[in-house]
């Protein structure tokens, strides 16, 4: 099993690494095309700004490269984001895999804090990734920007409205929590992806 | 619904866990990845690591820490202490920490805020404020050491307009104490800043917890000798705040 993580400036990618090392995997971390071509899994990680990314991405000609793969495809968090059409963060136009809009947060009071940080319940799980993954488990967030709802969510959150916490699209999965922090939850999501 | 955070700190000092008794008297507590791996079993939300130290000292936090315990643990961490530069946070993240915390470079020179949200995110720059009661609560710096002419209102008002992610709000005059969380700061800051608040400083009971929960809207709450000590164990703490209803992850 070859599985790529997709190198990008300002990532971060180490606790994506971390999670692999975990299930007794050796993930390369790479942004050469070859090596993401050559793939069996490829984990699309995020941290860091939609505009600053995409602009990483675009200089080494990743946003081609990415769409275009056939294999199982994860991407977390700013990744998630940045596979959407477009992005209030920056106002960025993104890879376009899900044809979603990314938003930030309004909040209508200060008791709705931004960005959600913290532990917040999925429902509405479908989809092999969640494969055993119980209605209304916990999983980590940190955002300020988030997916909306369609035809391709594949898992809820409500937080100030409900949201995409789980995105699909063919071959293409992505989250907007982080599944490399959320505990045991989180390793099992991980592990899925892999088994796909 | 979002959950309120437990969240055990460990103050490191030479690679060891300390917990300061109002930021003097240290005594040590222990292995910090063993401590860290600990708190996972226990069902702490996230953790922090203060070097306490780096800032006084002027040391940069130890990355081969930050490396151990990011392939130790499968919950976030946040860690804080002499960090001034992109490199410093840039380092920092790549090591495996998924937020930093910055105080004393801030109040220096309130532009980092600004500099590190754009580069990385404003989700992953935790902002801390040491806080002291005088006339009204105000801003010290390096450890608890220097005092400002900073008012804690205002300035953590500006954390968040420059794009601050989270403020580590910790009182200086309760820190320590186990009398409770500073109530009425936190409070304010709670409901008048749009950014988390994280509570620091005082807790010394469960009672404590679910006070600064319901009654100062906290949105999560910090410890540590309660916690490295084993007065309060967080399964027991968690069990309790659920009973109060108060949304918490068990």
């Amino acid at each position: 099993m070859k599985v790529v993580i997709i190198k990008y400036n300002a990532g971060n990618t180490k606790s994506v690494e971390n999670a692999l090392l975990r299930l007794q995997l050796q993930p390369i971390i790479t942004d050469d095309a070859d090596e993401i071509i050559r793939a069996d899994k490829i984990i699309f990680p995020g941290v860091g700004h939609a505009q600053t990314t995409m602009r990483y991405l675009k200089e080494r000609n990743l946003d081609v490269l990415i769409k275009s793969l056939k294999q199982p495809v994860l991407g977390i968090c700013l990744g998630q984001q940045l596979m959407c059409a477009h992005s209030e963060e920056g106002d960025v136009d993104g890879l376009g895999i899900f044809p979603v809009n990314v938003k930030k947060f309004i909040s209508n009071n200060n008791c709705d804090k931004i960005p959600q940080i913290g532990w917040n319940s999925l429902y509405n799980v479908q989809s092999p990734l969640f494969a055993s993954i119980p209605e209304n488990s916990f999983v980590y967030f940190v955002h300020s920007y988030y997916c909306e709802l369609s035809e391709y969510t594949i898992a809820k959150c409500d937080y100030i409205l409900p949201f995409s916490a789980a995105l699909q699209k063919d071959n293409f999965y992505a989250v907007q929590f982080h599944p490399e922090k959320s505990a045991d939850i989180g390793q099992q999501i991980i592990s899925n992806f892999i088994s796909l | 619904m979002l959950t309120k955070r437990i969240i055990p700190c460990l103050d490191i000092k030479n690679g060891e866990t300390v917990k300061g008794v109002n930021f003097v008297d240290l005594r040590s507590a222990g292995d910090p990845v063993e401590l860290a791996k600990q708190y996972v079993i226990q069902g702490a939300d996230e953790l922090v690591f203060l070097d306490i130290t780096a800032t006084v000292e002027a040391r940069k936090t130890l990355v081969s820490l930050v490396e151990k315990v990011a392939a130790a643990i499968n919950i976030p961490f946040t860690v804080g202490g002499g960090i001034s530069t992109i490199q410093d946070v840039d380092a920092l993240l790549n090591a495996g920490a998924d937020k930093v915390s910055i105080n004393s470079s801030a109040v220096r020179n309130p532009n980092l805020i600004n500099e590190f949200s754009k580069q990385f995110g404003s989700q992953c720059i935790v902002v801390a404020i040491d806080t002291k009661m005088e006339d009204d609560w105000k801003v010290y710096v390096k450890g608890g050491r220097e005092a400002t002419p900073i008012y804690t209102k205002n300035w953590a008002r500006e954390i968040q307009e420059r794009g601050g992610g989270e403020i580590l709000l910790t009182s200086m005059n309760n820190d320590g104490t186990k009398k409770g969380f500073a109530l009425d700061i936190t409070k304010w800051c709670a409901e008048n800043v749009a950014i988390p608040i994280i509570a620091s400083g005082g807790a010394g009971n469960k009672q404590h917890f679910a006070d600064v929960f319901s009654l100062a809207h906290a949105d999560a709450a910090l410890a540590a000798s309660v916690f490295h000590f084993g007065e309060i164990p967080i399964p027991e703490l968690k069990k309790y705040l659920k009973a109060n209803e108060i949304n918490i992850r068990i």
